[in-house]
């Protein structure tokens, strides 16, 4: 493809801004599926579960920490130039929703261990007071705030497969795993 | 790069993605239990204390009635080959406590309920934590989860004489030969005059890890120092207990013995309906020093949840069934609760 220089952009998101993606990606939609089928289970797998949800959720706050100092920091493909303004401007919202409960979820878990009084992970500080009716507020917060992630990660994979299926514009081949740098014009 | 596609082959795809996106929704709300559940949750459990004893916003869903106090465990150094836990070095270490009845209603009198319980918070200066809640009888019924429900169930008071149905809690026990040994403690139990002397049993199997990394099975009791007294035939006081230990406590500190009990190769460490033989090796870890008490439903005590799996490097989890259920039951309690708080007056 030949391009004046100035406007050509790589087609593709940086090796490591597709490794953070799908590693979370996998990490979350595990961690949405624990969550929500752990409060329900009574037999050892609760113990196992729980313990493995604050573990992983814990890697999670590292990971998005990492990914917005990447978003931020290295050049990423634009959306092809036909898309609409109002699709564009749902997708800039969506991902902005994706990154804010990707960062609140954790801190959330963590706050709402915190103001119930439990010893923590690791032994990290806590970051609420212990009180228990902060307990029960972003406890609230934190379930109510999975199902929307997870609604939120629903659109996501749909506008994703619509991009990939029916637009077939090259979007999701700017994140897949394998895909190799292609320059585009812009 | 390839066209967009027009016209039915889009209107296929389209909708195949959205079979796809309604199939993992699904998949999520059945993970979640919105299609409900086949199998016993903790939520209906606490539903069920509830629906039993009543409905009191604030409270702990079960051993309601209690009150906090706090004071410090004097570690004998003896346990420390047994378990790298600080708790068993440390000369001092803090601790919280909570002493209870048994049973959803937090308005019981006292001396109504024969199970009563002692729970109690360890912090150590290693900044880990140790909570471990204990029960008067030394075994239980029961050996699962299911089998505790059944219990329950068969215990439900009579709208009539308000006391379980005797015929059912038999046929329950004729159903469960495991709870043998419960029995047996049942039937030669006499209840003491004060929370003071009386003992207190973990119930459940832990591991204790030493230093190697090596695993000793244990189960432990708090050993009343005071003296054994009967308790009274006829008790009017209907606070009977928290006025007995308030007065103790006036006058001077109450003490328990640690005691703990290994388990040699072949006896029943998931099991907590089957007591160990009582020559097992015991260890007396140190001594529980309690020194204050507060008001009722007060204190450092009533905004924890004294989740027996909530322990400290040094002791682990045995794989009973029951020390599991125990964890998310506990759990659910607290969500119940907390939540409670939110509303007015809603707290104890």
């Amino acid at each position: 493809m030949k391009c004046t220089a100035m406007k050509s952009v790589s087609a593709v998101f940086h090796p490591l801004a597709r490794a953070l993606h799908w590693l979370m990606a996998v990490l979350i939609l595990t961690m949405l599926f624990i969550g929500v089928s752990m409060v329900s289970d009574l037999t050892p797998r609760h113990t196992l579960f729980l313990q493995l949800h604050k573990a992983t959720g814990l890697a999670l706050l590292v990971l998005v920490l990492l990914r917005i100092v990447v978003r931020l920091s290295l050049a990423h493909p634009p959306l092809p130039q036909d898309i609409p303004p109002l699709q564009r401007w749902a997708a800039g919202a969506s991902h902005l929703l994706l990154y804010g409960l990707m960062l609140a979820m954790p801190l959330l878990g963590w706050g709402m261990l915190s103001a119930g009084g439990y010893p923590l992970p690791l032994q990290l500080p806590a970051i609420a007071p212990h009180d228990l009716q902060l307990h029960a507020l972003l406890r609230q917060a934190h379930g109510v705030l999975g199902y929307l992630l997870f609604a939120t990660v629903l659109v996501h994979l749909g506008a994703a497969l619509v991009h990939a299926l029916v637009r077939r514009d090259g979007v999701l081949r700017s994140m897949w795993p394998t895909a190799s740098k292609v320059d585009r014009c812009r | 790069m390839s066209t967009p596609l027009h016209g039915p082959a889009k209107a296929v795809r389209l909708a195949a993605i959205g079979l796809g996106l309604t199939a993992l929704g699904a998949l999520f709300v059945y993970a979640a239990g919105g299609f409900g559940h086949a199998h016993l949750t903790p939520q209906r459990i606490i539903d069920t204390f509830e629906a039993q004893a009543g409905h009191y916003p604030g409270f702990r869903k079960n051993h309601a009635k209690g009150l906090c106090v706090s004071g410090y465990f004097q570690s004998s150094g003896l346990a420390a080959s047994l378990s790298s836990a600080r708790v068993f070095s440390q000369p001092r270490v803090p601790v919280i406590g909570r002493f209870a009845i048994g049973g959803a209603n937090p308005h019981s009198p006292d001396t109504s309920v024969p199970t009563r319980s002692l729970a109690i918070q360890l912090s150590s200066d290693d900044g880990q934590v140790w909570r471990t809640g204990m029960n008067s009888p030394p075994v239980l019924a029961v050996s699962t989860p299911e089998a505790f429900y059944e219990q329950v169930l068969a215990a439900t008071p009579d709208p009539v004489t308000g006391k379980p149905d005797p015929a059912r809690l038999q046929a329950f026990f004729a159903a469960h030969p495991q709870s043998a040994a419960f029995r047996q403690w049942a039937a030669v139990y006499k209840p003491s005059d004060s929370f003071a002397n009386t003992d207190y049993n973990s119930l459940n199997a832990f591991r204790l890890i030493d230093t190697a990394g090596q695993a000793h099975p244990v189960r432990w009791r708090l050993v009343a120092q005071a003296p054994f007294a009967a308790l009274p035939a006829q008790v009017d006081d209907q606070q009977f207990l928290q006025h007995d230990l308030n007065q103790r406590l006036a006058q001077a500190p109450l003490r328990w013995t640690l005691r703990l009990s290994l388990a040699e190769p072949g006896d029943p460490i998931d099991d907590p309906a089957r007591a160990w033989p009582a020559e097992r090796r015991s260890v007396d870890a140190g001594t529980l020093v309690i020194e204050r008490v507060d008001a009722p439903e007060q204190g450092a005590c009533r905004d924890l949840n004294f989740d027996p799996l909530i322990l400290p490097r040094g002791i682990e989890p045995s794989a009973d069934p029951i020390l599991a259920a125990r964890s998310a039951a506990y759990a659910e309690s607290f969500k119940h609760r907390s939540r409670e708080s939110l509303s007015p007056g809603a707290r104890p």
